[in-house]
């Protein structure tokens, strides 16, 4: 990939569902979502989540990943500019190849959730040798 | 630097007029101060926050997946200098990307201080994703409280 400068983006903000217990804004991580031939991974940016404050459900094929931020300021603090507002995060997912639900693994590193969702056996690509007769 | 506005003349069409404010609010758009373009120009990535208590200024930036050797911090007078680069490590495997919103690439931000600050007490943490730089004011900017004396 070439060089190439960041541009500042407002994080995009999640649709209201339902009332939510915690105040505040909640965003949509931005992520990332590849497939292996074993698996299906997705890779969210959640800036200021803490590891234990991440949440993954995967209910049939309907994935959520949410995550709770820590306070943006300090005891005693005062905003003086603010160019970016904090929230908790949440996204849904509808999965459409076949997950194995015993075999997800949850990886969360400077605030970038990385979840590599197994397939199942059967929805792996599998060749078949063609023997000569 | 070239004059933008002027005042109409009292003759002159308005219509007219108009189409020679959009023609000089182009030119500035397209630099029309005179000042090139250059490939360092300062950036305004990534969104910081400001924000202070008695003691000390805080500047908070999002930088997720952004490690700490790959960010520079330089305090010159009443600035703050923010560089570095956010990587995406490349997946080993071929794999077969479905979606791509995050970003990978340099940034330099150049912000200013409300107050000045000691150079030498600056605190820069990242945690979370989160940079978080903690500069102390100087003892002549902290607010003082000022005993009145019973006469």
């Amino acid at each position: 990939m070439a060089e190439k400068e960041l541009q500042a983006k407002a994080k995009a903000e999640a649709p209201a569902k339902g009332e939510r217990v915690r105040p505040g804004r909640v965003f949509l991580p931005a992520v990332d979502i590849f497939e292996t031939p074993e698996a299906l991974v997705m890779v969210a940016d959640m800036p200021g989540v803490a590891a234990d404050k991440v949440t993954v459900d995967l209910r049939d094929n309907h994935l959520v990943i949410s995550g709770e931020v820590a306070a943006p300021l300090g005891q005693g603090e005062t905003m003086v500019d603010q160019e970016y507002f904090t929230g908790d995060f949440i996204r849904e997912f509808q999965l459409g190849s076949l997950i194995n639900q015993a075999k997800i693994e949850a990886v969360m590193k400077d605030g970038v959730l990385r979840l590599v969702l197994a397939k199942v056996e059967r929805a792996k690509p599998r060749k078949i040798a063609v023997k000569a007769a | 630097m070239p004059i933008i506005f002027r005042e109409p003349g009292p003759t002159q069409d308005p219509l007219r007029e108009l189409e020679q404010l959009q023609h000089r609010m182009d030119r500035l758009f397209q630099g029309g101060f005179g000042v090139e373009r250059s490939p360092w120009q300062v950036g305004v990535y990534p969104l910081v926050n400001l924000s202070e208590d008695r003691d000390h200024v805080y500047v908070r930036a999002e930088l997720p997946g952004v490690k700490a050797e790959d960010l520079e911090i330089t305090i010159q007078d009443n600035s703050l200098i923010l560089r570095g680069e956010r990587k995406i490590a490349a997946e080993e495997k071929q794999v077969n990307y479905q979606r791509r919103e995050r970003e990978s690439g340099f940034f330099r931000r150049v912000l200013a201080l409300p107050s000045r600050v000691q150079p030498d007490k600056v605190e820069a943490t990242c945690k979370d994703g989160i940079l978080a730089i903690k500069l102390a004011k100087p003892e002549e900017v902290k607010p003082r409280k000022i005993k009145v004396k019973v006469a």
